[in-house]
């Protein structure tokens, strides 16, 4: 386990615990209250499970008034909450802490409503992304936002993260596609934002809360866009004897107008590692493979597969595969999505990075990790969404190993400065959690958190709702030099610091 | 109500004493002096759409006009970054140059003004959040945003987002400041994504019987996955004799005929795809023994350029309301306005524009309670001259308020950056 700064325990909570659990269980069903070491265990971590924590209690609240009442007691007893969908995060967002209750949202897993005619589905949070799909695809729909943990993540963890998916360039990401929210306020105020029609007047709250990270309120319903199943869809698998061709075939593809339905990028040290793991036809001998996925029309598909052959031919690709059915269009994509077991099979931990650059900067942010793997003797494997920018290196460690584990966290951390330097971001799509909260200085200045530490407040007052997460702890910025704290005067001196 | 204030600073200010900074720095030396100062301050861009919403309460003007330009411009990685008072024709010109452009297709909302051409600033339509008919399709103009800068309204410069598309770094504030009429920041550059231009496009036009028909074809329409990237139903009005011909001037072309209603679709992309999805479309509306007619690129480009002009209701001085609701309760809708209000339908049934004749103004609330049971809202988008405010021309609950307090309380806490524009108290 790391070691990582959290909010100061507040030591009256915890000598509370036996009165909490048991008003607890009075505002919901006995049997939604866990409390026990046993029973807590399994939510001690969400998927950045080098970060553990033990909460005060869980509670699984069944509907929306339970909830509001939960966080109505706890927002008078100034007790923390820390939400948490299906725990799949990979920043740590929903990791508990010692004085706070878990609100659990596993018990809201119905789809409520599906409406054909104004094309969207109203769900609860508890429902996985998949399961929208799942629930609507006989009928030729479904839902785009396709995070690679669909199969287990809630739709309301997407929207707490704003989760993407391979298809976000042209599709977009959670916020893109959701309607409306039905959310409680840390004071137990429930509230509704959008519904079913577009873009809902005023500020759009909806829009605030979507990648919020479980910061601003609770959300109990969601209602999603579902959109047709494109008639045709193809692949071309594409292979590059250097990193600079095939990076300029994919700024070429979209410079000349495409917009594919995804773009997906390994470097050589992942084409082999998936290729080992999930025997996928990949070329081994490719420094560089591309997965360009069109969809569409027939016509409009396969006028569009021509024009990436001939700009993958300009740039000398070394090989080059369409796919002539579904079987083969999918056996492309095996490699790709078994890329994270594939580099857990190689090594017995493996870290995921998830920065965003400009997609012309590809091969620099490429240059760079190999050198940071060099610096730090750490193999790393990458991935890329090409179509927006996503990179994702999975780097090799041993967790057992404290000084690999320290060593991978700083060689991540370079990675995202990399990111940040190179016109990017610390976060495409995982969000940022425990895991990037210091990093928040290398993108924003004092003025920037403190307007959005403001807005926490405004909608939080007590900072009660998942403290800890998101924000940096100021103090550290401050010593690093990268925030003006002008001779030590804080310009919020009310708002909590941890 | 406040009192007009004289600064102590270089920025420039005009006859009318409105003040002129022209960058971000004044912007923010500027909003701080306002602030000490207890002054609130009118927000304006090139003054095009600032007939929208309430009148601020406030007794100082600045126009952000003086900050235009284009900062980064980089077509491969589709995304422009602009000042914030950079006018869309400018961005629309130097896009196209690139075959590119901003997929959500601005509405020019000088027509219904004045009557000509005028787009104002990237600024002042970020502010408003209207996206034209491309909407359905392609989201909102939020949606298109990537990162802005601004000044708050304790005169701080901050900044949310970047110029790439996955970016989950801290909230989404570009969300917030969408929609959002100027009363949170003054907004100083703005980054926006950008799209290819499709090839071509064609527009098919059908004439049907009833609304029956017509909601049946917006759903059979939005329900295929031959894309379309617009959906209109024009009715004609024939009880409104100077409406009606208004109307069948606007939409005179050689394949559309003239004094009925109509639906019209449009399909974009490669030449063939287009001819392929309207193939497909036909077979799936069951058009091929109906009346229909089809107008080419020639047609069909400026025929959605005046459903996106607003030409129907060109220097209306009646109230002009943009109703939105969930497409399903489309047909109800048209029913009721059907001979009592001039209007038309677009983004496949889903957006309303309506004129209420500054005669019948008590209908405007009936209008609200309709647009709010249907699940959807209304915003009077320009008033008659005899417009009394007595309903409020923004839809809002009291929780949305309450939050909505909360939130400009966060970035503008007294209340300098256009007071009452959206709701009072905000």
């Amino acid at each position: 386990m790391s070691e990582i700064a959290l909010p100061k325990i507040d030591n009256s909570i915890l000598s509370k615990k036996s009165e909490i659990v048991k008003k607890l269980s009075k505002l919901t069903n006995i049997g939604n209250v866990l409390s026990e070491a046993d029973e807590l265990r399994p939510y001690e971590t969400d998927a950045l499970s080098v970060y553990t924590q033990t909460p005060l209690a869980v509670v699984l609240p069944e509907n929306t008034k339970e909830v509001s009442e939960i966080l109505k007691y706890c927002h008078s007893e100034n007790i923390k909450v820390v939400p948490r969908g299906a725990g799949t995060g990979l920043s740590g967002g929903a990791l508990p802490l010692q004085d706070a209750i878990l609100l659990g949202l596993g018990k809201f897993n119905k789809i409520l409503e599906i409406d054909y005619e104004n094309k969207c589905v109203v769900t609860q949070p508890g429902v996985t992304n998949l399961g929208i799909t799942h629930a609507v695809q006989h009928k030729g729909f479904y839902y785009a936002p396709d995070p690679s943990s669909q199969l287990a993540c809630s739709i309301g963890g997407n929207v707490a993260e704003n989760s993407g998916g391979v298809h976000s360039l042209k599709y977009g990401t959670t916020t893109n596609n959701i309607l409306g929210v039905q959310m409680v306020m840390m004071d137990g105020t429930i509230c509704r934002f959008g519904g079913k029609s577009f873009d809902q007047e005023g500020y759009d709250l909806m829009g605030l809360i979507c990648g919020s990270e479980g910061l601003l309120g609770v959300v109990t319903e969601v209602t999603v866009k579902i959109l047709k199943t494109p008639q045709v869809v193809r692949a071309a698998l594409i292979g590059f004897p250097s990193i600079k061709e095939g990076g300029d075939a994919a700024s070429e593809i979209i410079s000349s107008g495409i917009v594919p339905a995804g773009m997906e990028i390994m470097d050589k040290a992942l084409i082999e590692a998936t290729d080992n793991f999930s025997k996928a036809g990949y070329p081994r001998d490719a420094e560089l493979l591309l997965i360009v996925e069109l969809d569409g029309t027939e016509s409009e598909v396969n006028e569009l597969i021509k024009k990436v052959e001939a700009i993958c031919k300009k740039n000398n690709c070394s090989s080059l595969k369409l796919s002539n059915s579904e079987k083969e269009r999918l056996s492309f994509w095996a490699g790709r999505k078994a890329a994270f077991p594939a580099c857990g099979a190689m090594a017995p931990d493996y870290y995921c990075m998830d920065g965003s650059i400009p997609r012309g900067k590809l091969a620099e942010a490429l240059l760079e990790i190999k050198k940071l793997s060099e610096k730090y003797e750490l193999p790393v494997a990458n991935c890329f969404h090409a179509g927006d920018g996503n990179l994702h290196p999975l780097i090799m460690f041993d967790g057992n190993d404290k000084e690999q584990l320290r060593k991978t966290e700083e060689f991540g951390s370079e990675i995202l400065k990399t990111c940040v330097r190179l016109g990017g971001v610390i976060t495409g799509e995982h969000g940022v959690g425990i895991e990037k909260r210091e990093l928040m200085c290398e993108m924003f200045n004092d003025n920037d958190i403190q307007q959005q530490l403001s807005i926490k407040k405004s909608l939080d007052e007590k900072n009660l709702l998942n403290p800890g997460k998101v924000y940096p702890i100021l103090r550290k910025c401050a010593e690093e030099g990268r925030v003006h704290v002008h001779k030590n005067k804080d310009k919020f001196p009310d708002l909590p610091r941890f | 109500m406040s009192t007009k204030i004289k600064i102590n600073s270089q920025i420039f200010q005009d006859s009318n004493n409105v003040y002129y900074p022209k960058d971000e720095v004044e912007v923010s030396d500027l909003i701080r002096e306002l602030y000490k100062q207890d002054s609130p301050t009118e927000i304006i861009g090139n003054n095009s759409k600032s007939f929208i919403g309430n009148k601020t309460q406030s007794a100082n003007t600045t126009s952000l006009s003086k900050i235009s330009g284009i900062i980064d411009y980089r077509p491969e990685e589709l995304y422009i970054k602009v000042k914030a008072c950079t006018p869309i024709n400018e961005i629309e010109q130097v896009l196209s140059e690139n075959n590119q452009e901003l997929a959500f297709e601005p509405i020019d909302f000088g027509y219904i003004k004045d009557g000509k051409s005028n787009k104002g600033t990237i600024a002042g339509y970020l502010s408003c959040n209207y996206a034209g008919s491309r909407r359905f399709k392609v989201g909102s103009v939020r949606d298109h945003v990537l990162g802005f800068k601004g000044v708050n309204g304790k005169g701080d410069i901050i900044k949310s987002g970047g110029t790439v598309v996955k970016n989950v770094t801290g909230y989404d504030l570009s969300k917030l400041i969408a929609g959002s009429f100027g009363t949170l920041v003054a907004l100083t550059e703005i980054t926006l994504k950008v799209l290819p231009k499709k090839d071509s496009s064609k527009t098919v036009i059908i004439y049907p019987n009833n609304f029956e028909q017509i909601y049946d074809l917006f759903n059979k329409l939005s329900s295929s996955s031959s894309e379309i990237s617009g959906a209109v139903f024009i009715p004609e009005q024939s009880n409104d004799k100077e409406f009606s011909a208004k109307r069948n001037n606007v939409f005179k072309f050689n394949d559309l005929k003239s004094k009925v209603s109509f639906v019209a679709f449009r399909v974009e992309g490669g030449k063939i795809s287009i001819e392929e999805k309207i193939n497909n479309l036909k077979k799936e509306l069951e058009l091929n023994n109906s009346d229909i007619s089809t107008l080419d690129v020639y047609q069909s480009e400026p025929f959605w350029k005046k459903i996106n002009n607003l030409e129907v209701f060109e220097k209306t001085e009646h109230n002009l309301i943009r109703m939105v609701i969930p497409p399903a309760n489309g047909s109800k809708l048209s029913k009721y306005l059907e001979n009592n209000h001039n209007y038309f339908t677009d983004w496949c049934g889903s957006l309303f524009w309506i004129e209420v004749n500054s005669k019948k103004e008590e209908k405007i609330k009936d209008l609200k309670k309709m647009a709010n049971d249907f699940g959807g809202y209304l915003t009077v988008i320009k008033t008659s001259s005899e417009y009394d405010y007595g309903e409020p021309i923004f839809t809002v609950d009291k929780v949305r308020l309450m939050i909505s307090e909360k939130v400009k309380q966060s970035f503008d806490p007294k209340r300098i950056l256009n007071p009452g524009k959206m709701y009072r108290g905000v």
